[in-house]
């Protein structure tokens, strides 16, 4: 009790960042969920959802999903724990799940989830350590890319949808089709989103193609120096600075406000589509190794320190159960074997067609690499922004730059 | 009952001084809460390792200090902090008594400057810092400004040099008028008799404003260059809206790194380590500050 209260001092010596109330006391519980999604539509499910929980569980008096901007998530949750009011519930995003799933933070969650059978046991491997599983990965969501058919029409460029059918889908393809709507329109060609020239980690959606990685699966050695990396980059950098394809740094676009023709991101953004304009979504490009897909995870764990871990597991239990999950499949494609075909998605993605759904999500899924994580991931990922920040310069030395980055982050990766 | 003969406990001195000390006190007691325990706090977590996650909190005596010493990371970010801070005192002080002189002067529409130049004190930071975000992107509003007049300007925040002078104008002038009202009074508490006894023996208007008006307002250019300098090794929010310590680490001031380990990568004893450092260094500025007001504030001598 006293490190908490010297733990909150602590906190709120060095900044205000506000951590909203929990509650420690007993009698009726009130849990809190902290998720990364403003989003209205994914709130109303939740909330629909806990309502119904709520409703069959007179213990629990009030559920409750506290918003937190994704650029400053786990932050903002490590800062809540500091402070002695950690959430009962959380999201956690892949880049963060070595850190919480090694740490103990977590409340161990295999007596409790339903039909544990049925989990596809590739998404479940970031979410468990010594056989035991800390976090259900809700969103087992593969990239894709969201085309604008209007820009690309406009711009006089190939459809993407017309190259599959050709077999002609490759990156070198997806470029020219971006330079061209860059050059006709003015308006942005692919938009990696989230990447900003920053959140470096999205462009493993790019490299993966080239088979680069971030650094091998033991996570011990540097990968940013090797071939296949400098190809990708190179091809990238050229893309950029060249072609023009992609927005250059401190450029904003945002396609779902018609700003660009193409962006890659995850299903769950379809909710941000307003049918402004004639959209479709595709498989990532084809790059020099052929197909490939790209998943990015999102977990949700139960605090250990949130004053109700028995009762905010029960309630993960039934918020991912199988009736639900198939709910939640309307934004995040679970984790559950048997919901991964296209009739069963169909149902919850109004949005989406079968076709849609089966060339993205669910080969994606089967196929898919995870976005690069690794324990201690915000100390590497800082390092590798800065060490990366000179190649966004149009005369950047490709080889020279990404030498640089792993003499960054080598002593990082060994500890 | 007590007799008449003993002195009463609560004699007028005695009063005078309780009364004192409860004057005093909400005042010590504030400083006691918020400044000087947190201080210690600070103090004590430096000597400890704190995993947030694991929840594990250890004693490692001199380890952070080691670290400290050790840190490939901490050249670049005092150059940084330093760059930073020299930049923004110059301007800024610089800048407000240019400012506060101008409006000095009994000429239409001061009021109105005024009051323009002192709003941005007012606007809430992040706004501020967001608005400034969106005008210095590539093709935001500044470069689409020099384009009009058809010099195309630098990618602003994306430049190892434009970045950090980004920061420090951005900050300037959401700062400068608060140093301007106060230079303002100033002025305005300089006798004007004097200035007349000075012209009619013929001195220029600049000697008049270097060997007048700037030692009468010395007291009050000491009193902004400690706010300044101060707030200047504070600066944070600017830094996490704009640049996030980039590019490379260009801008990566003390305090953002110590919110990085601390927060970021969860090194809590580091970053409290950090917090040590970073508190000599004002103190150890201030210090100097104060002794230095002895060679040139006017009421010191």
């Amino acid at each position: 009790m006293k490190k908490r209260f010297l733990a909150a001092t602590l906190v709120a010596a060095l900044l205000p960042l506000s951590g909203c109330g929990g509650d420690a006391a007993d009698g009726p519980v009130e849990l809190r969920m902290t998720v990364w999604s403003a989003n209205e539509a994914h709130l109303k499910l939740f909330n629909e959802i806990a309502a119904e929980y709520v409703q069959a569980h007179p213990e629990i008096t009030k559920i409750t999903f506290d918003p937190i901007p994704f650029e400053s998530y786990t932050t903002t949750l490590t800062t809540q724990l500091a402070g002695g009011k950690p959430p009962d519930l959380a999201w956690i995003l892949e880049s963060s799940a070595p850190d919480f799933v090694s740490s103990g933070a977590l409340a161990p969650l295999d007596d409790k989830l339903q039909d544990k059978a049925g989990l596809n046991p590739a998404a479940m491997k970031l979410w468990q350590s010594a056989g035991k599983t800390y976090a259900y990965p809700f969103s087992t969501s593969p990239f894709g890319v969201f085309v604008n058919t209007d820009l690309l029409k406009k711009a006089g460029a190939a459809n993407p949808a017309d190259l599959i059918a050709d077999g002609g889908w490759t990156w070198d393809a997806a470029i020219q089709a971006a330079s061209a709507v860059h050059a006709k329109t003015g308006k942005a060609g692919l938009v990696v989103r989230d990447f900003d020239y920053k959140g470096w980690d999205n462009l493993s959606t790019v490299w993966t193609g080239w088979g680069a990685q971030a650094w091998t699966p033991d996570g011990k050695t540097c990968g940013f120096d090797q071939q296949p990396m400098v190809d990708a980059m190179t091809f990238l950098h050229r893309a950029i600075f060249t072609g023009k394809a992609l927005p250059g740094p401190g450029t904003a676009a945002d396609f779902f406000a018609g700003e660009a023709a193409m962006t890659i991101t995850q299903i769950s953004r379809a909710s941000l589509l307003e049918d402004k304009f004639g959209w479709d979504l595709v498989p990532l490009p084809a790059g020099p190794k052929g197909k490939y897909a790209v998943i990015g995870q999102g977990g949700l764990g139960v605090l250990k320190k949130g004053g109700h871990p028995e009762a905010a597991a029960d309630f993960l239990a039934f918020f991912t159960d199988p009736a639900n999950s198939a709910k939640l499949a309307a934004f995040f494609p679970p984790p559950r074997q048997s919901m991964l075909t296209a009739e069963t998605l169909a149902k919850t993605n109004p949005k989406l067609s079968p076709e849609q759904l089966q060339s993205v999500v669910i080969d994606g899924i089967s196929t898919g690499v995870v976005k690069p994580s690794h324990t201690g991931q915000a100390e590497i990922s800082q390092a590798v922004r800065a060490a990366l920040d000179p190649l966004w310069q149009p005369q950047a030395d490709v080889k020279t730059v990404l030498t640089g980055v792993c003499t960054a982050i080598n002593p990082l990766l060994s500890k | 009952m007590s007799t008449d003969s003993t002195p009463a406990f609560w004699t007028t001195r005695r009063r005078d001084h309780l009364a004192g000390y409860l004057f005093v006190a909400p005042q010590l007691i504030g400083s006691a809460i918020f400044v000087l325990l947190p201080l210690g706090l600070v103090c004590y977590y430096s000597l400890h390792e704190w995993n947030v996650l694991a929840d594990t909190f250890s004693f490692v005596g001199a380890e952070n200090y080691r670290a400290l010493a050790e840190d490939p990371n901490l050249g670049p970010v005092l150059r940084a902090t330093a760059l930073f801070s020299a930049g923004l005192v110059v301007l800024n002080l610089g800048l407000a008594l240019l400012l506060a002189v101008l409006l000095n002067q009994r000429l239409r529409g001061t009021v109105a400057f005024r009051t323009l130049f002192f709003s941005p004190v007012v606007v809430s930071l992040v706004a501020w810092t967001i608005v400034w975000r969106f005008l210095l992107q590539d093709n935001g509003g500044i470069n689409g400004a020099l384009n009009l007049v058809g010099a195309g300007g630098p990618n602003w925040l994306r430049g190892d040099g434009t970045a950090l002078l980004s920061v420090i104008v951005v900050q300037v002038i959401k700062n400068v008028g608060l140093n301007m009202v106060l230079f303002l009074a100033a002025l305005q508490g300089v006798p004007a008799d004097l200035h007349e006894a000075a012209r009619v023996d013929g001195a220029s208007a600049w000697t008049r404003f270097r060997r007048i008006t700037v030692p009468l307002i010395s007291p009050t250019i000491l009193l902004t260059s400690i706010i300044t300098v101060v707030g200047s090794l504070q600066v944070f929010a600017q830094i996490a809206v704009l640049t996030q310590g980039g590019p490379g680490t260009s801008t990566t001031v003390l305090v953002y790194y110590l919110y990085q380990q601390a927060f970021q990568f969860h090194h809590f004893g580091y970053g409290a380590t950090l917090s040590v450092l970073l508190f000599l260094i004002v103190l150890a500025l201030t210090v100097v500050q104060w002794q230095l007001r002895k060679r040139w504030v006017f009421h010191e001598q």
